[in-house]
């Protein structure tokens, strides 16, 4: 395939020297400074100084032969020009937008960009994984219906610790679905189960009721 | 008509305050509070500080009840990227923009959006200026 990488920032160099390998690649950098010094890292055949959402740069790259093109620049607005350029004048088949604001990634799939990567949504759910003490898991998204299945670990502090299932206030839009405890034991929520520190709960419930559901869960206030 | 207009310059600073004159209620935003000072004393509208291709700001700018949007910075692709958040996000009915290169104000007509190219307009208007100075 023959690549064209817009930005060769950190990510657009190292994006470029994992794709050279197998694919013909161009990577298109703005800045002329650090166009020369990947050029003294990588080759001068391979980089070229420029401005990539510039018609005329995309002609020179040979952009109407690109099978893809990566936008891989730390500005949204940059990417997605580049994106749309890429495809409405020189149709390329497929562009990949790297996302900075994650709230753009909606908009550019949208607009027709065949996949974008986000480093925040992704860290952000790594984060989410790893991390237990924030609380609430989100496990699974039911996009359709607006739902999620979210894990909960009952910090021992918790003010639901020692009650019944029966008494705890949850919120309307949430459903118990089971209660595993500390041995690895998964039993369905009945209303006399006790809720001991360490029991991971798994729930579903609507989004906008994820917050209330955490605190209900893991505060330490009744 | 509710308009916001993002990017204070001359250009954006100028059409805020005609169309107030005409009535109609402006919001002006901008990632540069000094930017604001383009705006004349009597300019009532909102100033807002903010980066208008961000959702964000957009929303505290009440765009959901904007009825026209006009990206209006120099930067291309960010009004290229604001008028689209703008059309698709938020669905404001009259959407313009403003794109001075003259290949990328092709592609965005074609893509739907409303686009102005300064650099075509400007280089007609110096040309005729020209033409008719040579003729009288």
């Amino acid at each position: 395939m023959f690549i064209v990488v817009a930005g060769a920032g950190k990510v657009g160099q190292h994006l470029g020297r994992a794709l050279i390998a197998d694919h013909e690649v161009l990577m298109i950098e703005l800045d002329p400074a650090r166009s020369e010094f990947v050029a003294e890292d990588m080759g001068s055949e391979i980089i070229m100084q420029g401005d990539a959402c510039d018609a005329a740069t995309m002609e020179r790259a040979g952009m109407e032969r690109a099978d893809l093109v990566v936008a891989a620049t730390g500005d949204d607005a940059d990417n997605l020009t580049v994106c749309q350029i890429a495809k409405a004048s020189f149709a390329v088949p497929r562009t990949v937008a790297r996302i900075n604001n994650p709230q753009n990634e909606a908009l550019f799939r949208r607009l027709g960009i065949d996949a974008t990567v986000s480093a925040t949504t992704l860290i952000m759910s790594h984060i989410e994984q790893e991390l237990p003490w924030r609380g609430l898991i989100p496990l699974l998204t039911l996009q359709t219906r607006g739902l999620e299945i979210v894990e909960v670990r009952v910090p021992s502090e918790a003010a639901v610790v020692g009650r019944q299932v029966r008494q705890l206030l949850l919120p309307q839009g949430s459903l118990l679905c089971l209660v595993i405890d500390a041995d690895g034991t998964p039993r369905l929520p009945a209303p006399e189960i006790t809720v001991h520190p360490d029991d991971i709960l798994l729930a579903v419930t609507d989004i906008e009721s994820e917050e209330a559901l955490r605190t209900a869960l893991t505060s330490s206030t009744p | 008509m509710y308009v916001i207009i993002m990017g204070c310059g001359r250009l954006g600073a100028q059409l805020a305050q005609m169309l107030e004159t005409d009535g109609h209620e402006v919001a002006v935003l901008d990632v540069d509070k000094y930017a604001f000072d383009h705006l004349p004393t009597e300019f009532h509208g909102q100033r807002i500080l903010g980066d208008g291709t961000d959702q964000e700001t957009l929303r505290r700018a009440n765009a959901e009840r904007a009825d026209a949007f006009v990206a209006a910075t120099r930067g291309d692709n960010r009004n290229a990227l604001a008028a689209q958040v703008a059309k698709h996000v938020f669905q404001i009915e009259r959407v313009g923009s403003v794109i001075f290169d003259p290949i990328r104000e092709e592609v965005y007509h074609g893509l739907g959006l409303r686009t102005i190219n300064p650099t075509k307009i400007e280089a007609q208007l110096l040309r005729e200026s020209i033409e008719r100075v040579e003729e009288a």
